[in-house]
């Protein structure tokens, strides 16, 4: 015990390694009333070494070459020693990701986390969801199935659209003038390293901002502004052990739900690994249904719904970036008086339900074939979604909000 | 550049309207009876497979030595499947036939099936095998009901007889029906339970991890639910001094 001591003071001299400890976790002074919702940042933290930590396995016994790609997917899921374990965690990963993600964006939505002062923790969340989007869409190429390939193809050919350098752009992203071997070459150097290194960094500064602000809490007021004689948060509580714990119950409770759909649905009825994928890559055959894996088909339907202008898929491409780079003007479009939904009044409750509609409905609509009936419905959908962005600084200034508690509360 | 499109745009032109009518009226699907808890049912199945399927198709990701899953022995594996001469139990399932010479007989190359229980259901591969009809439109002399214009040739039909497909029509609509015109060596009940065991094995070949995966799930989840409790208990423990 003594030598410990000793080791550790040896290293305090050289690193801050005590300092560091205490600033981000011991003496990290969260708010105590903490919610459901407040799980998923951890969760997402989880995920994301999960998925390194299979990823690296799956390295080791996967080819990125068109030739055997598929073929090696299936000697990791027949010939490697829990190699079909390892396959279903990175898989079943990737979308859990997506799930966590997206519940943790929801509750940023619903308690104002965007809001001042953490306008930049939530720009640098957002690049992390846009890093994760590519992160996944290069990962899916490289089982090169026919949903690889295709989808790979269909996105891909989004770029080929934009004006004067279209072309040229996809070709520098394929490096060739079809998806192709040395496209699965470039994307999975992309997918195992470049971009999985900058998710670290930014997840990273995400919580180094996140510790420099502080976290905001259901009731969506400063903790900070109500401290004790030694400065500590009158409403808050040291990290560790008290979220330590608590997040450790979330983290037992979605390992339970992960391993239950690694273990017994690991397709997730076609959702998660769809059927069609496990048909080799073949660039001679379309299939009958492109559809993206779940968590883009939003913005897919937001991409179908708008229709062609000048012959050109262009404005569908401009509307589905839009889409998704929406989130970030959000902590200037809302001019509410309080951040908390708990506090807001009836017009925001309306506008964030009628948002949700639209995300869940059009991830449905995407999923599925364009009819002329899903293409209006989808249409409908779209100028909701965009609705709730575009008219933000006018309905959270209109509505009554409901007065402030001044310390937190719990219920 | 151009000429790239031009073989694209050639492709989409003959792709589309193939895929148009792939598409074509939806066939009923029947319940496959899978089951992979009957090792029987899946030895059955896999002798069926390496005596009819293999004639044709490979399956060039299954090893023969994974039939031991099943509960099958080295001795039984060569014996049982009548594996040629020199064949090694770790080697994987190769067609017999040529598949140049499969493709100049049937004008496609007849597809791997190690996986084809997951890119077809299981119960659309029950329905396939026991949906060809008689069809001298056809080159083969054969159609399916799941799959309008296959190029496969009914090769069961020793076993299950010539089945012919006719129109009903009933209350204005039309309804195909597979009428058994001549039978084979089985009865229809003896037949669709070969297709069964057929199945069943195309089920385990798709995936033979799945024989331990649900096992494993429920050590995994009960495991997890011990330390979720424990985990709780826990987090109830320090936070007992938290004033809300």
């Amino acid at each position: 015990m003594k030598l410990l001591h000793k080791l550790l003071g040896w290293i305090d001299a050289r690193f801050p390694l005590t300092a560091t400890w205490k600033a981000h976790v011991s003496e990290y002074y969260a708010p105590k009333n903490f919610n459901f919702w407040y799980f998923f940042g951890s969760l997402a933290l989880l995920v994301l070494v999960i998925q390194i930590a299979s990823g690296i396995f799956l390295t080791m016994n996967y080819k990125p070459d068109a030739l055997f790609a598929f073929a090696s997917v299936e000697y990791i899921m027949r010939d490697v020693q829990w190699g079909w374990l390892l396959r279903y965690i990175h898989s079943t990963g990737a979308s859990m990701f997506f799930v966590v993600v997206y519940l943790h964006m929801f509750r940023g939505l619903m308690y104002g986390s965007f809001r001042k002062p953490r306008e930049l923790l939530w720009i640098i969340g957002m690049v992390i969801y846009l890093m994760l989007m590519a992160e996944a869409f290069m990962g899916y190429l490289l089982p090169w199935g026919q949903m690889s390939f295709w989808g790979a193809q269909v996105i891909v050919n989004l770029f080929s659209s934009v004006p004067f350098i279209g072309p040229d752009l996809a070709l520098l992203i394929r490096g060739d003038f079809v998806i192709s071997d040395v496209t699965l070459n470039r994307f999975f150097a992309l997918h195992v390293i470049a971009i999985p290194l900058v998710l670290v960094f930014i997840v990273i500064f995400h919580l180094v901002a996140l510790h420099e602000v502080g976290s905001n809490n259901p009731d969506g007021i400063e903790i900070k502004k109500h401290k004790d004689a030694d400065g500590k948060p009158l409403d808050g509580i040291p990290f560790h052990p008290y979220y330590t714990v608590k997040d450790g119950v979330g983290v037992v409770g979605f390992l339970i739900i992960f391993c239950a759909i690694i273990f017994f649905a690991p397709d997730m009825g076609g959702y998660f690994l769809e059927d069609n994928n496990f048909i080799p890559a073949n660039p001679m055959k379309t299939p009958e249904h492109i559809a993206p894996v779940w968590y883009f088909t939003p913005y897919y339907a937001i991409l179908r719904a708008v229709p062609p202008m000048f012959g050109s898929q262009f404005p569908g491409v401009v509307a589905m970036g839009v889409a998704t780079m929406a989130f970030f003007f959000l902590p200037w479009l809302d001019r509410g008086k309080v951040k908390s939904i708990r506090y807001r009044g009836p017009i925001y409750k309306i506008f964030l339900t009628l948002f949700v509609i639209s995300f869940i409905g059009l991830g449905t609509l995407g999923l599925l074939p364009a009819t002329p009936v899903y293409t209006l419905i989808a249409r409908v959908l779209a100028v909701v979604y965009f609705a709730f962005f575009l008219l933000m600084p006018w309905y959270t200034r209109i509505d009554k909000c409901k007065h402030e508690p001044d310390r937190v509360t719990s219920r | 550049m151009n000429a790239i499109k031009k073989l694209w745009m050639l492709v989409l032109l003959i792709a589309v309207p193939a895929v148009a009518t792939a598409g074509g009226a939806e066939f009923h699907l029947d319940k496959a009876p899978v089951d992979l808890e009957d090792k029987v049912s899946l030895q059955r199945g896999a002798k069926l497979f390496t005596s009819y399927c293999l004639s044709c198709h490979s399956a060039s990701y299954m090893r023969y030595n994974r039939l031991m899953d099943l509960g099958m022995s080295e001795e039984q594996i060569k014996k049982d499947l009548l594996l040629p001469e020199g064949t090694k139990l770790g080697s994987t399932m190769q067609a017999a036939m040529d598949k140049e010479a499969a493709q100049q007989v049937y004008g496609v190359a007849p597809m791997d099936l190690s996986v084809i229980a997951r890119s077809r259901t299981p119960d659309w591969l029950y329905t396939y095998m026991r949906g060809f009809y008689v069809d001298s439109s056809r080159p083969s002399g054969w159609n399916n009901v799941v799959f309008p214009s296959v190029a496969m040739p009914h090769i069961l039909a020793e076993l299950q007889g010539e089945q012919t497909l006719e129109v009903e029509r009933y209350e204005g609509h039309e309804i195909n029906k597979l009428v058994l015109a001549k039978p084979g060596s089985m009865g229809v009940a003896e037949y669709d339970a070969t297709i069964a065991d057929l199945v069943n094995y195309l089920v385990f070949m798709s995936e033979p991890a799945k024989l331990v995966r649900y096992k494993l799930g429920f050590i995994v989840l009960g495991f997890l639910f011990v330390l979720l409790m424990l985990v709780y208990a826990l987090k109830k423990e320090i936070w007992k001094d938290i004033q809300h």
